[in-house]
């Protein structure tokens, strides 16, 4: 009985250890915002923090969908260029055939679970290493969007107005768009914490061969996972589209770094197993303050690749760090209850 | 998933076969990665020379060996740091820093030489940052090489910033070093890029094929665990690794800034993921222990020559990107496509047997 209870003691310490992850990145946050609104008062104009919100928002939006991916011990490398032929598929419906404007985000979403549907097909039946994989399809996405754009580019006039308000209109001050995509990430957030399925996502992560041996269904659940992530980097080249109101061959280039990058500030271990959307939301919502900062802080804008960069390396250290002492902790209390 | 690829090498069939010596047959011995690129290579050759007339002039070389020769010098040390079962996404990056880090001190009046040496030095910084990173405190690789990624990049634009050296008021490179993007090796057609390649090449592909050091990293990549136990210092051979990274990619960068006779803070951007395409495609397993340079030096032949004949057949770079894609998807699907095959008839073959009783 005591037993028990210590364990059960023991383990919540670890778990308020490993939430007070995403308390750690609410204060980071806070604590950047602080620094940077002394220096410059302008900092919390309420239009800088709308450009705030909106600029974090589709990181995070695609880091949801890199977490499912990235639990379960793969990672999805084409979610920018995903992103970017989606965008551009919608602009294109858009402006030729006038396509309403809920359907916009209906294109988006299709276009990414294509996507998503070929990444996992490749990876669980052929059995593939995802990182090979989707590396490729970044290339041949990048290589599809760039032949279907072909030196186009769609203008915002093309672009109804109801569809970019999601980009700037505000409820109680909040971008539409952010609203949209904490929504997201409050129903990804309650699933991963709730759902079967999505708990078989970490057992597969934390160790495949056990998790095939309890009964889960590996490869369907990783497919799934592709497939969500691929459409939610499609809704964020819908809505990429209504934050920029135009759009060519180069949306989203580069974001599936700035992706990975968030999702691993925000505590999910590369390796799988571990981590949560909403520590991966808060990451993406801390590397854009700070990149923020640094511009609002008048520091050369040369620096901020340097600074995040830098960041990017002291998260991972940190996180290497806390997942030892959570380790030791653990060793510990085992070891003081053999003695008894 | 690794490990029924790992324990599936062709030792079991010569068992089966009955070759007491443990010799592979003939057949399989043919039946490797690299007997395929070289019929790849082949065919692209063929195919480029049927529809680019200008594909078989001597000058296609040269310039095959301009455009290539520094990505492919990247892919060497790429190679043994895959080998060992990690990455190093902060290549190109590092190619920038390099390259940057020459240009700042030459705007400032530095003698090309010691200018050279600084960024090699650099280039080993980064490196040992990596490496520490990576060896020492245990971290994955790929999430740290893509935060360094970053960093070297944003210092390389901390040095330049919009500048593009030279500048208004700069001397210009030297032009006797600067020529090695214009003119040949005399008496070929070789570009100095790729002849340093080739130099490369012969001596990683010893290193990595004929000495022990090699045989430490192939049983790293296998089995980090066992390796510790056979006394490989594991940790000790990573670091290195990514010095090594570090250093030939700065090298790369003093390069291709020759070449270009130009340097800005964004050069090479990206590049990072085509030097590792061509290291996958050149049969080099993500999970590391497996791979030949050979490989690798072919994969570098198909990809120059194939993009090449691209570019001289007026095909857009999108295409161009498609095509290396597709590559890429072909260099992992092929051979783990035979495997799934092999299931399959395996899953047959255990039907098909009466069940005992």
């Amino acid at each position: 009985m005591t037993a028990i209870a210590e364990r059960r003691a023991t383990s919540s310490v670890a778990l308020t250890i490993l939430r007070a992850r995403e308390v750690g990145l609410v204060l980071l946050i806070a604590l950047v915002v602080i620094v940077t609104t002394v220096h410059n008062p302008h900092f919390i104009d309420s239009n800088s923090i709308e450009q705030l919100l909106s600029g974090a928002a589709l990181i995070a939006l695609l880091g949801v969908g890199e977490t499912l991916v990235v639990v379960t011990r793969n990672v999805d490398l084409s979610v920018g260029s995903v992103l970017g032929l989606s965008a551009y598929v919608v602009g294109h419906q858009f402006k030729y055939d006038h396509i309403p404007v809920w359907s916009g985000f209906a294109i988006g979403i299709l276009v990414g679970v294509a996507a998503g549907v070929l990444n996992g097909f490749i990876v669980t039946f052929m059995r593939v290493p995802s990182l090979v994989v989707t590396l490729g399809m970044l290339y041949i996405i990048r290589g599809i969007d760039g032949v279907v754009v072909n030196g186009e580019r769609i203008d915002p006039e093309y672009i109804p107005t109801s569809f970019t308000a999601v980009g700037y209109k505000t409820l109680f001050g909040i971008p539409w768009l952010a609203i949209i995509v904490a929504v997201v990430v409050a129903i990804a957030g309650y699933a991963m914490r709730s759902f079967r399925a999505s708990r078989d996502l970490y057992a597969i992560g934390s160790n495949p061969a056990a998790a095939a041996l309890a009964g889960i269904h590996i490869q369907r659940r990783v497919f799934t996972a592709f497939v969500l992530s691929g459409a939610l980097a499609g809704l964020g080249g819908a809505l990429f589209l209504a934050l920029h109101t135009q759009i060519d061959n180069s949306g989203g280039i580069g974001y599936e770094l700035s992706v990975i990058a968030a999702v691993v500030v925000g505590g999910v271990a590369i390796f799988g197993g571990s981590g949560t959307v909403v520590g991966a939301a808060l990451g993406a919502l801390l590397l854009n303050t700070i990149n923020q900062a640094l511009v609002a802080s008048r520091i050369s804008a040369f620096w901020n690749q340097a600074i995040a960069g830098a960041l990017l390396l002291a998260a991972i250290a940190f996180d290497r760090w806390l997942s030892l002492r959570v380790t030791k902790t653990l060793q510990s209390a085992e070891g003081a209850h053999r003695d008894i | 998933m690794t490990s029924e690829l790992a324990t599936r090498p062709s030792g079991d069939s010569a068992v089966l076969s009955g070759r007491a010596d443990g010799r592979q047959p003939l057949w399989r011995s043919l039946a490797r990665w690299e007997t395929g690129l070289v019929v790849v290579l082949v065919g692209v050759l063929i195919w480029a020379s049927v529809k680019s007339p200008t594909f078989t002039d001597p000058s296609t070389l040269f310039y095959i060996g301009v455009n290539t020769g520094y990505t492919a010098i990247m892919a060497l040390p790429m190679t043994f740091v895959v080998m060992t079962g990690e990455i190093d996404l902060s290549v190109a990056s590092m190619l920038g820093l390099a390259g940057s880090t020459v240009g700042y001190l030459w705007h400032h009046g530095w003698n090309i030489w010691a200018a050279f040496a600084v960024a090699l030095a650099v280039g080993v910084v980064g490196g040992a940052l990596n490496g520490v990173l990576v060896a020492r405190f245990g971290l994955p690789s790929i999430a740290v090489t893509i935060g360094t990624l970053t960093m070297f990049r944003g210092l390389a634009e901390v040095l330049l910033g919009s500048l593009t050296i030279p500048s208004l008021g700069d001397q210009q490179f030297p032009e006797w070093l600067t020529n090695i993007g214009v003119n040949s090796i005399p008496g070929s057609q070789l570009s100095w890029s790729m002849l340093l390649f080739v130099v490369l090449a012969v001596i990683f592909g010893v290193v990595l094929h004929v000495t022990p050091l090699g045989r430490a990293m192939v049983a790293i990549g296998l089995q980090p665990e066992a390796a510790k136990f056979a006394g490989i210092r594991v940790n000790r051979m990573k670091f290195w690794l990514f010095v090594l990274s570090g250093l030939i990619s700065a090298f790369a960068g003093i390069l291709v800034t020759l070449q270009q006779a130009s340097v800005s803070y964004n050069v090479g951007t990206g590049l990072e993921l085509n030097v590792v395409a061509i290291v996958l495609f050149g049969g080099v397993s993500i999970f590391g222990g497996r791979g030949t340079i050979l490989g690798v030096v072919l994969s570098v032949a198909i990809v120059g020559s194939l993009q090449m004949a691209l570019v001289q057949l007026n095909v857009s770079a999108d295409k161009q990107n498609i095509v290396t894609g597709v590559l890429l998807l072909i260099s992992v699907i092929v051979p783990n496509g035979a495997a799934a095959l092999r299931r399959a008839r395996d899953y047959l073959r255990r039907r098909a047997r009466p069940r005992p009783l």
